[in-house]
């Protein structure tokens, strides 16, 4: 029965990203049809890496579709948005530096050491949220908007320099390719991710409950979930997603700079949730939505790129788009639409009716 | 938060340091947050490691890292009738009324690392780069390769700053001059020096499908910054590859990668002015005159550019900046 529920939601609900991508592959094609075109080709490492426009959107957009994949659990669950993402992304890449830079050599093992221990530090911030969340039902924006104001400081704080440097082979295979593989790397990041999440909701009830409790969280406590620990849940989530982009932003660079590393961040990921049609007042989920939401957004900055708008004009002119597809989004104009569509097909469906007679 | 955590920061400094060295020479340090870049850190540490209790200082250092902070800073610290004020401006203007409030107040001004644009009279000395040399030092390497095109992808740093307006200026003027000279592309880090900025433009311009064979960054942070993004795109740079990489500062890892033949060009910039200060201030306390200043008042300090082919390890143990 909810299986044929969702069914039928899909398109539904995937309708206004799926034109939304549609509009701007068509747009592109029209405008340069080179645009999509990739080439092979071997970079001073001596490695050969697959390029092309189309390749650059896959992998830049990888740090955002991560997170918004984290996000998009705490709004479901919270019906609220955890801003401070970005400030503790950045937390996350000096915690990485200053554990790689400590250990001496930069090995295969160090890294993975490197990267648990970003894993903690960045889920005790993150549950540090959700604890104010959910224990102490402070409002989502108020309790994260702490560590978005402080965590770009505890980062400087935990580095003490400037722009620490991390030189490795390893940082470079894990931040741009491996050896051998054209395929850059954080794009495999985000397939596991989302993998990783597809098995914890396939194996578990932790969808059904998330969606309960950001739909009645009355009702679901007087059915035996626990509202206070799926709110905690969400963000101990979020906090490995956010581990894994803050390391993998670390890794492009090779360096930290905790002014700019994954600045801004939370706002898009916020916008990918709402994009993917997901409500931003929590209940109801869809992963899949969020995600096509990052690779738009990435996607209409390449497309402004690519036409020559300077990176520090990108902002107003993505806004502008952005303002389109929420308001086709949002239950107005849907209603509007249905109702013009059922309104077609019938006039459609009398038309042939008196054809027929 | 930041600041608001500095100037706290500041002002408990102000406190500890008055009341436990009230008898040392009192200066006051007006310096850019340490977190700007590796050029910045060095800077703040050397002027730390000068005006030492040991070396008979009573000094305040206030790293603020915008203008309207650093002219509070500057009247707060002449309030507290300091006698040596040194100040490395954020901006280039608007000093003027503080500078003259110093004079009237008998504090003598220091100048370090930045120039300010006001009368040489403001300012007993000022010990600074030749930002505007040190971009000619790079666009005469430059020329010196005999490019039979420079098509340039020009990285702006922080904009007003003197190191961003003199290192621009030569490269302007140069492409203005000669027709087989072309930026194709700039861009700016905006109110920084920000590495994922520089990696932006490049992405950019990159996606733009823009044909450039030099990069000429203003500084090692936003050089590499361009260079993660060519390596993304399968783009070959360095010492006889496709593209060409300019920065400036000499930071250690960007020296090493010249070293490693990744980079072509890295122009000095040279971040230890304390001593120099040092040795002014000592001869003024002893009653002699300062010499050796040009007519704006100047010491500029010598500085040079590091050429990739040429470059050995003692150079970079000897100019790097950091480790």
């Amino acid at each position: 029965m909810t299986g044929k529920r969702r069914k039928g939601g899909v398109l539904s609900d995937l309708m206004i990203p799926l034109i939304a991508i549609g509009i701007l592959i068509l747009f592109n094609l029209i405008r340069d049809p080179g645009f999509f075109s990739i080439s092979l080709s071997t970079n001073n490492s001596g490695n050969a890496v697959l390029t092309g426009n189309l390749i650059s959107i896959i992998d830049s957009a990888s740090e955002l579709a991560i997170i918004a994949m984290g996000m998009t659990l705490v709004t479901a669950a919270t019906g609220g948005q955890d801003i401070s993402v970005g400030a503790v992304g950045a937390i996350t890449g000096s915690v990485f530096v200053q554990v790689l830079k400590g250990s001496g050599d930069i090995t295969a093992g160090t890294v993975v050491l490197g990267f648990l221990a970003c894993c903690l530090v960045t889920v005790l911030f993150t549950s540090f949220n959700g604890v104010l969340v959910a224990f102490f039902r402070i409002q989502p924006m108020i309790a994260t908007l702490i560590l978005f104001s402080c965590g770009r400081s505890i980062a400087y704080w935990i580095t003490g320099s400037a722009t620490p440097q991390l030189e490795s082979p390893i940082i470079k295979a894990m931040g741009m390719t491996i050896p051998g593989i054209p395929v850059p790397t954080p794009i495999f990041m985000v397939i596991l991710v989302g993998l990783l999440l597809l098995l914890f909701f396939k194996t578990s009830n932790i969808r059904l409950y998330t969606e309960s409790v950001g739909i009645n969280q009355g009702a679901s406590r007087l059915n035996g979930i626990n509202p206070t620990l799926i709110k905690l849940l969400s963000f101990i989530v979020l906090g490995v997603c956010v581990a894994v982009a803050g390391v993998i932003s670390t890794c492009r660079l090779g360096q930290v700079s905790h002014k700019t590393l994954l600045i801004d961040i939370e706002m898009d990921a916020i916008l990918a949730v709402a994009i993917g049609g997901n409500s931003l007042g929590g209940g109801r989920f869809r992963l899949s939505g969020s995600i096509l939401g990052a690779y738009i957004i990435q996607m209409l900055t390449t497309t402004l790129y690519a036409m020559s708008v300077a990176p520090a004009n990108v902002k107003a002119y993505k806004a502008i788009v952005i303002i389109l597809i929420v308001v086709a989004g949002s239950p107005v104009i849907k209603t509007a639409l249905s109702s013009f569509w059922h309104r077609l097909k019938n006039n459609r469906a009398g038309a042939v009716s008196r054809e027929v007679n | 938060m930041k600041k608001i955590v500095a100037l706290v920061l500041a002002l408990a400094m102000i406190l500890t340091m008055s009341a436990a060295l009230a008898d040392g020479i009192k200066v006051g340090i007006i310096n850019l947050d340490p977190a700007e870049s590796g050029y910045r850190e060095a800077n703040v540490k050397d002027l730390q490691n000068t005006f030492t209790a040991e070396n008979g200082y009573d000094a305040t250092f206030i790293t603020a890292p915008t203008a309207d902070k650093q002219l509070e800073a500057a009247n707060t610290l002449i309030n507290s009738e300091v006698k040596y004020l040194l100040v490395s401006a954020a901006e280039a203007t608007g000093w003027d009324d503080v500078l003259a409030a110093a004079q009237e107040a008998g504090v003598k001004v220091f100048l370090f690392d930045r120039m300010i644009d006001c009368d040489p009279s403001l300012y007993t000395a000022a010990v600074v780069s030749d930002m505007a040399k040190e971009g000619e030092t790079a666009v005469a390497w430059l020329e010196s390769l005999g490019l039979e095109e420079y098509k340039i992808l020009h990285i702006q740093g922080q904009l007003g700053s003197a190191a961003q307006i003199g290192r621009s200026t030569a490269l302007q003027n140069k492409c203005a001059a000669d027709d087989k000279w072309t930026i194709v592309r700039e861009g700016t880090g905006g109110d920084s020096w920000d590495p994922n900025e520089a990696r932006k433009i490049a992405e950019a311009a990159l996606n733009a499908g823009e044909d450039f064979n030099i990069v000429y960054a203003e500084n090692d942070g936003m050089a590499d910054g361009v260079v993660a993004a060519l390596d993304a795109a399968g783009k070959t740079h360095g010492v006889d590859k496709d593209i060409i990489i300019m920065g400036f500062d000499c930071n250690k890892w960007a020296l090493r990668k010249l070293l490693a033949g990744e980079w072509n060009y890295d122009g000095q910039c040279s971040p230890f002015q304390a001593g120099v200060i040092d040795g002014m201030i000592k001869k003024l306390e002893a009653g002699e005159a300062i010499e050796g200043l040009n007519e704006l008042n100047q010491i500029i300090s010598e500085e040079k550019g590091f050429d990739a082919r040429t470059i050995t390890e003692d150079d970079i143990n000897t100019y790097g900046l950091g480790e």
